[in-house]
């Protein structure tokens, strides 16, 4: 397994609260990686450290390395809008862009990257990425309509072409799935199957049934210390540690 | 399920949880006791008792469904993990197994009622021998399973081979009352199927233990896999 990012000694805070305690992890290329643990215990927050999203929240910053192909992302020069181009990002909620099309808020981060396509070319990248995001047979007709006229569940594919259409290495996804119902779910998760062929993703979910149906690779975060990180067939089956266990299980207090 | 381990938030998978554990141990004492009184209604050559004995498998039977609904619905309502997940799946293999065990403990039973139609061909003395050990293989698999205890699962996996050899004595020496006086070979044929149940107890015994094992610590020792 080639690992695309590797997370080295990464602590992050809010201010004076140390939110991530020393975490070391690998993504494997091409691979699912889920990052499950109970509310507040930092699974967010990693994931949103991956792509530098982390400090834009006032007080909030970041030590440590986080690799992408070897290189350090929070090296010095290194520019972290390229990071976010490099590594997108699909959030929880479905938010297309209130006021644009199904097509612009595709493009959107073309426009927004400061690239001026071409009509052909905006097309040609609204196509792929809304396939890519297995939405374009259900749009293709109703490009021009607005983006949040479609389901919840369109509306997150759609997030999912946006974030495509930049062609990222990298998807991040923040609980992807908890806005939408089990129908809309199952094709996110299918949609993952299909994509990691061409991306690798890295994917935080409260729900432990989806981390152990989509992800290769599971890491179980607890008040911000990462517990356990292996295959997701061993964590579910049986997993090395304490805290791992009665979490799967169901013996939380 | 490591019964040291805090409880489940949920109370009510808790409690389902050791209503499963509770219904194995029963259903592996019922059929431990099965095994036992079928022995001894052979060995006291009692065609009541042994009729009687048949009539309590059904018991077995209705405790193997109700374990296998009960397992089923606690996959599909509660969609286990990690120890509970091989507890459960354990639970559904085993009560299998002691089903199977009881149905052996039948199968003893009606042998011994045919075989007392006819006058007694010897006293049996490895019959009981290899009843007794497969009884007590049966035991200390169930109470390994109760107590998480994989040693003493392993003990009941290596004194298989006991069981394996007496069979295989019994077989030798019924083969050479067969070869010496053809008129005992009805009776010895039925013997040697008592002595080949016996020995499928002893396999029975030896599956639960090797769920054990993986119960414990998810790891497969069965047909000699290498993990």
């Amino acid at each position: 397994m080639a690992d695309k990012m590797t997370v080295r000694h990464l602590n992050a805070y809010f201010g004076a609260l140390h939110a991530i305690k020393d975490v070391t992890l690998s993504v494997a290329e091409n691979k699912v990686t889920a990052i499950i643990g109970p509310s507040g215990c930092g699974k967010s927050t990693l994931v949103r450290c991956l792509n530098r999203m982390h400090e834009v929240i006032p007080g909030a910053r970041a030590e440590g390395e986080v690799a992408l192909d070897g290189v350090n992302i929070y090296g010095p020069g290194v520019d972290p809008v390229q990071v976010r181009r490099s590594i997108g990002m699909v959030f929880q909620k479905p938010a297309p862009f209130p006021t644009m099309s199904i097509e612009d808020n595709v493009a959107a981060g073309l426009t927004l990257n400061g690239l001026a396509p071409s009509r052909q070319e905006k097309a040609r990248v609204v196509e792929r990425s809304l396939r890519q995001a297995a939405l374009w047979e259900e749009v293709k007709d109703s490009l021009r309509q607005a983006g949040t006229s479609l389901s919840g569940g369109q509306q997150q594919r759609l997030c999912v072409a946006r974030a495509l259409a930049v062609e990222p290495e990298v998807l991040l996804m923040d609980e992807p799935c908890s806005a939408l119902d089990p129908i809309s779910t199952a094709r996110i998760e299918e949609l993952l199957l299909e994509l990691k062929s061409n991306y690798t993703i890295a994917i935080v979910t409260h729900n432990m049934q989806q981390a152990a149906r989509c992800s290769d690779y599971t890491a179980f975060m607890f008040q911000g210390t990462l517990i356990e990180f292996g295959e997701t067939n061993q964590i579910f089956t049986n997993p090395a540690r304490r805290e791992t266990e009665d979490y799967i299980t169901g013996r939380f207090g | 399920m490591d019964n040291s381990q805090p409880q489940h938030t949920n109370k009510q998978y808790e409690e389902e949880l050791r209503d499963l554990r509770a219904d194995l141990v029963k259903m592996g004492g019922l059929v431990e006791r099965q095994i036992a009184d079928a022995v001894d209604s052979l060995v006291d050559r009692d065609s009541n008792q042994a009729r009687e004995i048949i009539s309590r498998d059904a018991e077995v039977n209705r405790m193997d469904v109700q374990i296998d609904d009960h397992c089923i619905r606690l996959l599909a309502l509660h969609q286990p993990a990690a120890s509970d997940l091989r507890f459960i799946t354990t639970g559904l293999k085993i009560t299998t197994d002691l089903e199977r065990i009881g149905d052996n403990a039948v199968n003893i039973c009606e042998r011994g009622i045919e075989l007392n139609e006819e006058p007694i061909l010897k006293p049996y003395i490895d019959i009981p021998r290899m009843a007794e050990i497969a009884q007590e293989m049966l035991k200390a698999s169930i109470d390994a399973f109760v107590n998480d205890d994989v040693d003493l699962a392993q003990s009941v996996i290596e004194r298989d081979d006991e069981v394996d050899q007496l069979n295989y004595q019994i077989y030798r020496e019924l083969l050479s009352y067969m070869a010496e006086d053809p008129q005992t070979i009805g009776r010895a044929t039925k013997i040697l199927f008592v002595s080949k149940y016996l020995e499928r107890i002893a396999d029975h015994a030896t599956n639960i233990a090797e769920m054990v094992v993986y119960m414990v610590q998810g790891r497969n020792v069965r047909h000699q896999v290498k993990q």
